[in-house]
């Protein structure tokens, strides 16, 4: 089911279900809480990992930012960031 | 807040609450966290406080809530709780020695919401963990491990680490892969309150601890994101303080199974400070303006070699509660830094634990609680 090659187009990034994402008002961040931890994510960060449903693929995602804040050439950040978070265990891939 | 260095620093929401729900545990660990006087608290606070305190602390931004104790379970109203904070939006961790869990309580406790459970250990062996708990639950551990992950809940493992079961490090973390754990947490004892007073049978040598973090870096290695593994190493033998809590009232709020709210679970034995109650103050009169929360916020209590010294910024001067049960004074440097004129205190006990302990060890019980108050009349029992 998981794939070795992460951020190829056709793979789906999807949160480790170890973990829950939720936006806090207090800290005006989306956090990332697993067991007696949490992890501030900042503004695009959060963005990314609300979209990481095992629905999408990086490349849906990366279409997806770049029409919500209206800019274009998101995908290399994008993809640092997802092997970043799959390296920290918090994103796992799904081939559909 | 203000600029004005003589004013307390800026001061953060708490993001922890720490729920302590009852002091009652069938265990009778001899390096227990409750205070040595539990015996001489019963009042506990009821279910409407517990569900106040949880909406007033999420509503200042508490996001993780451990229920803790005492054995949590032995609260019957544990599910009830449980479901209120899962609606308020908190990640609930249950933190249990599994005595009490069985099939219809973990399915009730799946149902309101629970998000994950730590379960202890006291070795890897049934013959040291039922011996060091004074019970016989090293079986009974392993069923509720089976219940755990049988219902889909993440599991943490944790075993408080001593010279007992330190040589043993090797095979709790393969009892934690055994159990299908996620994280294993080999909780490095820390010197207050029971164990404190069992200190010379609980330190390590320093040669058992290298072997320790030998093993602990050769098995995390391998590893990797499948058991992760937390080792801090203690602070008696780094020569540097930790922080305490993360800092005193800068994220941590724990509130004690009578009400009285705490920066950190040893911390109501430190004398000349009023905790305040969540029976007679909201939690943000606590957090916010209650002397006691606000006595070590920052650095200008800080004294010498602290207040001069660059590290100040990272270890915020240490444990308050290690730096009076170890020097007298809570607002001193931690002995456990090297620059304390304390230090050779926690030297001293390092050497003691080179030698074989001369005191039979005190197990944690109401009875020696109550012996311990009366001969020396203080809680922290020295």
């Amino acid at each position: 089911m998981t794939d070795s090659t992460p951020t190829a187009n056709s793979a789906h990034p999807r949160i480790v279900p170890l973990y829950r994402l939720q936006w806090e008002e207090v800290q005006q961040a989306h956090v990332l809480l697993f067991p007696e931890g949490m992890i501030k994510l900042n503004a695009s960060a959060g963005q990314i990992l609300l979209r990481c449903d095992g629905m999408r693929s990086t490349g849906t995602i990366v279409a997806e930012l770049e029409h919500a804040f209206s800019t274009t050439g998101l995908g290399a950040d994008v993809e640092a960031f997802l092997r970043f978070a799959t390296d920290k265990g918090w994103v796992e891939w799904v081939d559909r | 807040m203000s600029e004005n260095p003589g004013a307390a620093a800026a001061v953060t929401p708490p993001l922890w609450l720490v729920a302590e729900l009852t002091y009652t545990c069938p265990l009778h660990c001899p390096f227990c966290s409750n205070p040595l006087d539990f015996a001489a608290q019963n009042n506990e606070l009821s279910t409407a406080d517990w569900i106040r305190v949880l909406k007033e602390a999420r509503a200042l931004g508490a996001v993780q809530l451990g229920f803790s104790g005492g054995e949590p379970l032995t609260r019957k109203d544990l599910e009830v709780m449980v479901a209120e904070a899962h609606g308020l939006g908190y990640y609930t961790n249950l933190i249990t020695s599994g005595a009490g869990l069985n099939e219809t309580r973990i399915r009730s406790l799946k149902e309101a919401g629970l998000d994950h459970i730590q379960l202890s250990f006291q070795d890897s062996t049934r013959e040291v963990n039922d011996f060091l708990s004074s019970t016989r639950t090293f079986d009974l551990k392993r069923r509720a491990a089976e219940l755990i992950k049988g219902h889909g809940f993440p599991m943490v493992m944790n075993c408080v680490i001593h010279r007992l079961n330190i040589d043993h490090v090797e095979r709790i973390i393969d009892l934690a892969l055994d159990i299908g754990a996620q994280y294993l947490e080999l909780a490095n004892t820390q010197y207050y309150g029971w164990a404190l007073l069992n200190r010379d049978h609980l330190i390590p040598s320093r040669a058992q601890l290298e072997r320790a973090e030998a093993v602990v870096a050769a098995r995390r290695a391998v590893l990797g994101n499948r058991l992760r593994l937390l080792f801090v190493v203690p602070d008696y033998f780094e020569g540097r303080p930790k922080r305490c809590m993360n800092g005193w009232g800068t994220t941590i709020l724990c509130v004690s199974p009578d009400g009285t709210a705490l920066p950190c679970q040893a911390a109501r034995m430190l004398p000349g400070l009023e905790f305040p109650s969540v029976r007679s103050s909201s939690i943000r009169e606590i957090w916010f303006e209650s002397p006691a929360f606000n006595r070590f916020r920052g650095e200008t209590w800080m004294p010498e070699p602290c207040r001069s010294c660059p590290e100040r910024t990272t270890d915020l001067g240490g444990c308050r509660c290690q730096a009076y049960l170890l020097s007298g004074d809570l607002a001193a440097t931690d002995p456990a830094c090297d620059k304390s004129p304390h230090h050779g205190v926690v030297l001293a006990a390092i050497a003691a634990g080179e030698r074989v302990a001369e005191r039979p060890l005190t197990f944690r019980s109401p009875e020696s609680s109550r012996r311990i108050m009366e001969s020396s009349g203080r809680p922290d029992g020295l």
